[in-house]
């Protein structure tokens, strides 16, 4: 093993010695693969890395990248991150976790961390379903949907991770593809580049058990005309002619195709500082809109960990940790 | 001053020990009245131990018997161990206080009244038919009937402060009248005045001539005919400090950490008993003290979890319902063998129960609690001062052994207070931490020879990048195996580990004759009743012992021998009976069970009656 800066590592020196366990076609390989390739450009010696997952498929995510890691329990991930990151600010702490994990039994975490801003990078893979509990439905799932447990066809309505974590005021929102190797690439960079708590939303394949459940964004005959690629400063547009848009009017957002009077300038223009477009534009979706992927928002917040030092460095500066003061205060007296 | 000499013309008495319990309503201020008698007290060379007794709602209506706020001192020339069972003087402000408390007041009891408190509305309120200052109920007692009201008013007429502010003083005037009393000096108190209202200098003044004058009242009227003399202690010299339990068990933490050179990090969720832990510390920074408010239970304890993986001195700290949602990652930890400490400071249960009141009813839980096999040490804290010594003793066996620590104290120890002899922070012992930092022949779960813990590795360390997890793992390497035998093995170790902590464990110690007819054995903050109970019989001629378990799983290694040198074994403990079950279990023993769970201590007189019944050959 080599140390860190005496040579480039490659993707190989993040792959572990342990055999990968997920099922044969399964969408996760692809995330691992490219999360694999990023992380020798980020700058960050080997060491430094700590992911972090829950209990579900995607969780087993930490046992095949060859850093520190931990496979936790279910829903708690963000909580176990969040006292590490305090702790040890200087490490690369990366959240791996499913819409079971995340959205259902973590929930609660999952938006404190959030809102709290700790500089996190959480990866959400979302297959709309339950995989390594064999095939129940999740809380990303679609109304109606028959699976084991629901027969009749589900009656629960969906979170939209991204609305979700726009709601908890999170720093860092994206959504990106597993199959989309490029675009999930540059998502990950900036997801690890933004000082704060980075959500990303990863539409992942359950070929055994929700086989198809993203084919429109993926699927190469449907995908222009179904994905809106987000990009700061520039135009709403997508199509495979490049010819439709999102335009604004009355504060709803419509598809309009270009041409026939209607101009670029028309056209909404992203601009990722700007909550309030975020919140617009995480509501769309099939089967009105094509689905958004890329950067949602990119704002800049305090981190909490960076207040929790300044505070522990404060009180230092103000009273020397001294033992002996400390136990001599409130009611004492001497008995001679 | 002898027996039967004069003050201001007044007879003076001497007593051994005295029991006081200041009782109002909530906004009365009876806990700062409470707190500077213990001062002064304790300034008088007086041994003390004390008890508040607050209601369960923030501001209960004012009047009502569940706004009756209390605080109870124990005072004595003589070493104390509780704050004491019945009362010797009971102050009532209010007719629900009187209700409340006055079956605790001895029959010659002093009780102390203020007269206009017992109007109509405040006796419909406690629900009184007739008065009872008037209707002949209270002629046991030697009833005192101040107009606290009216005079407090009096002295401060020309500041022209509002009824109500001067209604607020109405407490000093009864620390002034008590501290006369009982021969306690007030400068301690009119030094508290000026430091805590300085912004105020009108308060100040208010609050000081209240003070003023129920001490010149109590020396001046004709209401106190005789004043209390209480001789100093025998105390060991040294340097003292009035301590309750919860800060006691937050400085026991820091102590602990500042020994091993590691941060400590604190992950908790508000809940009472157990706040005031969590206040401490984070006031505390400067000692490399980082707390962490989390969203809830399974929050708190999973960034403790955490900081531990990253090196930490960690902690969480909660009561029993908290407990509950933190079993899971307590099995977690115990998996991936990192050290925590995990406080219970236990409330009567089950479920929401009565949050304010005491209980001990937690141990099977800390024993049990967790699915699979899953030993955990558990330590448990004896009295309020023995709080910083176990919090001190559960960092150090954690990151010895890298498990979960369960640390019990309870709701008796986190707001009783006793005086602390302050330890030399130079002596402590050290808390060695030794991350591992050298990768030739590394791995992950290779343990010590002797205490079979495995390496503490933290992330950032170069070459021994590794994955740890709640799955079963291999012996060595750590790997994910659901190989049967390496289950077993893996399960084996585990306890086999925990086990081994009683090497660390010192001998029992017996209070009491080596041998004889009857043993106490107590756990947890039953200490100081058992202690006196024992003494009391001893005293009696009767051969009883008491022995205290601080260390409840493992359990000391010399119990099982201490416990068939008495022909009776009793276990006192405030639930139906958890220690008294593990002792049957453990050692064949057939102990006695002596249980109660009312949300109150033992008092010192059940213990006595209980044991009295077991040495004349009942049962």
């Amino acid at each position: 093993m080599s140390a860190p800066g005496e040579q480039k590592l490659g993707k190989k020196d993040f792959v572990s010695d342990q055999d990968v366990r997920w099922c044969p076609g399964c969408g996760d390989y692809a995330i691992l693969s490219q999360v694999q390739k990023v992380l020798p450009d980020l700058g960050v010696a080997r060491e430094n890395f700590v992911f972090i997952s829950g209990i579900g498929c995607s969780s087993r995510f930490p046992y095949y990248v060859n850093t520190y890691g931990f496979h936790s329990i279910h829903g708690r991930a963000p909580a176990i991150a969040t006292g590490l990151k305090i702790t040890r600010p200087e490490l690369s702490v990366w959240v791996v976790t499913g819409d079971g994990d995340a959205l259902s039994i973590g929930g609660n975490h999952l938006i404190h961390v959030l809102r709290r801003n700790l500089d996190l990078t959480i990866l959400l893979f979302n297959n709309r379903i339950y995989g390594l509990t064999k095939g129940q439905y999740s809380p990303t799932s679609e109304p109606g949907k028959v699976t084991k447990s629901t027969p009749a066809g589900s009656l629960d309505h969906p979170f939209d991770p991204i609305a979700l974590a726009l709601g908890a005021d999170a720093s860092f929102v994206a959504r990106s593809v597993d199959v989309e190797t490029k675009h999930l690439q540059e998502v990950l960079r900036r997801a690890h580049q933004h000082r704060g708590g980075s959500f990303v939303e990863i539409l992942q394949n359950c070929n055994v058990f929700n086989d198809g459940a993203f084919a429109d964004v993926t699927e190469k005959t449907t995908k222009a005309d179904s994905t809106l690629v987000l990009e700061h400063g520039k135009p709403l547009i997508f199509g495979k002619n490049r010819d439709r848009g999102i335009r604004l009017r009355d504060y709803q957002p419509e598809v309009v195709t270009l041409g026939d009077g209607i101009s670029e300038a028309d056209i909404l223009v992203y601009d990722e500082r700007n909550p309030a477009l975020a919140y617009l534009i995480a509501r769309l979706g099939p089967p009105r809109f094509p689905t958004p992927i890329g950067v949602f928002t990119a704002v800049e917040r305090p981190c909490y960990e960076e207040g929790a030092a300044a505070q522990v460095a404060a009180a230092k500066a103000k009273t020397p940790p001294d033992l002996a003061a400390l136990f001599d205060r409130g009611d004492t007296w001497t008995v001679s | 001053m002898p027996d039967g000499a004069a003050t201001g013309g007044k007879r003076v008495e001497s007593r051994d020990a005295v029991v006081i319990r200041f009782a109002g309503d909530s906004g009365d201020g009876m806990q700062v009245t409470g707190m500077q008698f213990t001062t002064e007290s304790a300034l008088a060379g007086n041994d003390l131990a004390t008890l508040p007794d607050f209601p369960a709602e923030i501001r209960a209506p004012a009047g009502t018997l569940a706004g009756v706020s209390a605080f109870q001192l124990n005072f004595s020339s003589r070493e104390v161990f509780t704050p004491g069972d019945d009362l010797d003087v009971l102050v009532a402000m209010n007719p629900a206080a009187l209700r409340v408390n006055i079956d605790d007041l001895k029959p010659g009891g002093i009780l102390i009244v203020d007269r206009e408190g017992f109007n109509e509305q405040n006796l419909n309120k406690a629900e009184y038919e007739q008065n009872p200052l008037e209707d002949g109920t209270l002629a046991r007692f030697q009833l005192f009937q101040a107009d606290v009201t009216r005079l407090t008013t009096a002295a401060l007429k020309d500041l022209n402060l509002s009824a109500r502010a001067v209604f607020r003083c109405r407490n000093f005037f009864c620390l002034g009248m008590t501290s006369w009393l009982y021969h306690r000096p007030i400068a301690a108190a009119e030094a508290w005045i000026a430091d805590r209202f300085r912004k105020t200098p009108e308060i100040v003044e208010a609050n000081l001539r209240a003070l003023r004058a129920g001490h010149a009242f109590a020396e001046n009227s004709e209401l106190f005919a005789v004043s209390y003399d209480i001789k100093p202690a025998t105390i060991r010299p040294g340097r003292y400090r009035n301590i309750t339990g919860n800060t006691a068990t937050a400085l026991g933490f820091i102590a602990a950490a500042q020994r091993a050179g590691r941060p400590l990090f604190l992950g908790s969720y508000p809940i009472t008993p157990a706040s005031d832990v969590l206040h401490e510390l984070s006031g505390l920074k400067q000692f490399d003290v980082y707390t962490f408010q989390a969203e809830d239970e399974i929050a708190g304890i999973g960034a403790a979890l955490g900081a531990a993986f990253g090196g930490s001195i960690a902690i969480t700290t909660t009561s029993g319902p908290g407990m509950n949602l933190k079993a899971e990652t307590v099995g977690l930890a115990l998996a991936v063998e990192l050290p925590l400490v995990i406080t219970d400071i236990q409330r009567a249960g089950p479920s929401t129960g009565m949050p304010t009141k005491t209980e001990q009813a937690d141990l099977m839980m800390a024993m049990y609690g967790r699915h699979g096999e899953a030993p955990v040490p558990i330590l448990a804290a004896a009295t309020p001062a023995d709080c910083f010594h176990m919090a001190f003793e559960a960092v150090r066996i954690a990151v010895r052994y890298m498990t979960p620590v369960i640390l019990l104290t309870d709701g008796y120890l986190a707001n009783g207070a006793e005086p602390w002899l302050l330890p030399d922070s130079g002596a402590l012992p050290e808390v060695p931490v030794r991350f591992r930092s050298d990768p030739s022949g590394f791995f992950p779960y290779l343990r010590d020879e002797e205490t079979l813990s495995r390496p503490w590795v933290i992330p950032g360390t170069p070459g021994l990048e590794h994955r740890i997890g709640g799955l079963e793992k291999d012996y060595l390497t750590g790997n994910v195996s659901y190989a049967p035998t390496n289950h077993e093995q893996m399960i084996r170790v585990r306890a086999r580990k925990i086990a081994g902590i009683t090497r660390e464990i010192p001998p029992t110690e017996c209070f009491g004759p080596e041998t004889g007819d009857l043993l106490l054995l107590g756990w947890g903050s039953t200490y100081g009743a058992i202690r006196q109970a024992t003494a009391e019989l001893g005293a009696a001629g009767h051969r009883v012992a008491h022995a205290h378990v601080r260390h409840m799983n493992p359990l000391p290694p010399d119990l099982g021998d201490v416990l068939r040198r008495y022909r009776t074994v009793l276990v006192p403990e405030m639930n139906l009976g958890q220690l008294v079950r593990l002792v049957r279990a453990e050692y064949l023993v057939d102990a006695i069970g002596f249980n109660k769970v009312q949300g109150r201590p033992f008092k010192v007189s059940e213990l006595v009656t209980r044991s009295m019944r077991l040495l004349e050959g009942g049962r």
